[in-house]
């Protein structure tokens, strides 16, 4: 008799608790339909930093959807570098960033910054995606081989294969100025990322 | 001891999920007919966004409080797409009820930026001009109370004489564009 009433109270928890496990992130953008790859919710970090705010930022030449490959050191004395790493196409949150970037061009030009989008996947599968976001004004970059090799240098690639949900500000001499290695299951808040630039003035 | 331990587990995840069960919001959007869910907004710091939805004091306020027969509810967020291309049609929505002195007064326009911060709305508000009332809700607690809606999502809400009020039309993105919406919410709300 008490093993049964055990059962129910198991069962009564299982049911319960696939209710609770609703995942608390998720792109919410109609603009992808039914195109998203829920996740749940994942590991917050899961990877360990290589490199730390005050040195240079490890150099590197990726293919951009656009076709050309864009490297770190060519902005070099010329622009401040925003990287915005993002763990994977087509998953929530990531979906839900870069279209913000887009419409806050004038935010990165006040700071006379650009950006660089990376994530770990191949460039169909980034083309296919950033399509959907309408005409990205930033380059987007392919660490797809050797897989996550840049997300690795700089610590940001999780057990999984996909890298973190990470800013790194990189300023004209190269060095790194700020890092928000931030909780994959949420989006960095826009006004951090323009404090940090702001920052870049002193 | 076994046995013990496992009840233990059992009333853990119990307590757990109803806590948990009771923070989480609707899990679908309120339907046509119903009422809106308890939704608590800034009463506008401009005085140009006060006046036009006919509030005062600096306190909060519910949507149903707005001075109108119809509110359009429009659940957008800075980072969606279709948010941003719907934008200029939205505006546009506006401009149309507001050039029209027969229903200036009966229906206003607001939105809540899912997600989004004040920054993040203002941003939005500034890329697109937006002539109407933005309310963050950075911590989704909006969005939840609404059912995790995908984005734009419009809610219109009719005002009734005494107070109370009803949904009279909810749909998520398929934009029509300005006129055809205002006719299907002057249609929704009795105006017409």
């Amino acid at each position: 008799m008490q093993k049964k009433r055990l059962a129910n109270l198991i069962l009564i928890a299982g049911i319960l608790s696939v209710f609770v496990s609703v995942p608390m992130a998720f792109a919410i953008s109609d603009a992808y339909k039914g195109n998203i790859y829920q996740t749940g919710t994942l590991k917050p970090i899961d990877s360990v930093l290589k490199v730390k705010v005050g040195v240079q930022a490890p150099n590197f030449s990726l293919p951009s959807v656009s076709g050309e490959k864009v490297s770190l050191s060519q902005f070099r004395g010329k622009k401040n570098v925003v990287l915005s790493f993002v763990p994977a196409a087509w998953t929530p949150v990531c979906s839900d960033q870069w279209p913000g970037y887009n419409i806050a061009k004038d935010i990165f030009n006040q700071y006379d910054a650009i950006l660089l989008g990376i994530t770990v996947d191949n460039i169909p599968t980034l083309f296919a995606w950033t399509n959907q976001m309408g005409q990205l004004w930033f380059p987007v970059l392919s660490d797809f081989w050797p897989h996550g090799a840049v997300a690795k240098k700089y610590g940001v690639l999780r057990s999984s294969g996909v890298s973190e949900r990470a800013l790194f500000v990189i300023d004209k001499k190269g060095m790194i100025r700020y890092i928000d290695v931030h909780d994959i299951n949420k989006r960095p808040p826009l006004e951090d990322l323009a404090a940090a630039l702001e920052k870049l003035k002193k | 001891m076994m046995k013990k331990i496992l009840m233990y587990l059992t009333v853990m995840i119990l307590l757990f999920s109803a806590f948990t069960f009771s923070v989480l919001s609707a899990n679908k959007p309120p339907e046509k007919g119903e009422r809106l869910p308890v939704i608590n907004l800034p009463i506008p710091k401009n005085p140009d966004e006060r006046n036009y939805l006919g509030l005062s004091g600096s306190s909060l306020f519910k949507i149903p409080q707005i001075k109108a027969k119809a509110v359009i509810v429009e659940i957008f967020s800075m980072y969606c797409p279709y948010c941003q291309k719907d934008a200029p049609g939205v505006n546009e929505l506006y401009r149309l009820i507001e050039n029209n002195a027969d229903i200036k007064n009966k229906i206003k326009l607001i939105g809540i930026g899912a997600g989004n911060s004040s920054y993040e709305v203002e941003v939005f508000k500034k890329t697109y001009n937006v002539p109407f009332p933005l309310f963050p809700d950075k911590d989704f607690a909006i969005h939840k109370a609404c059912g995790e809606v995908r984005t734009p999502y419009f809610m219109v809400v009719k005002i009734n004489e005494d107070g109370t009020h009803q949904i009279v039309h909810n749909q998520l993105g398929n934009y029509p564009g300005a006129e055809p919406f205002l006719e299907l919410v002057l249609k929704a709300s009795g105006l017409k």
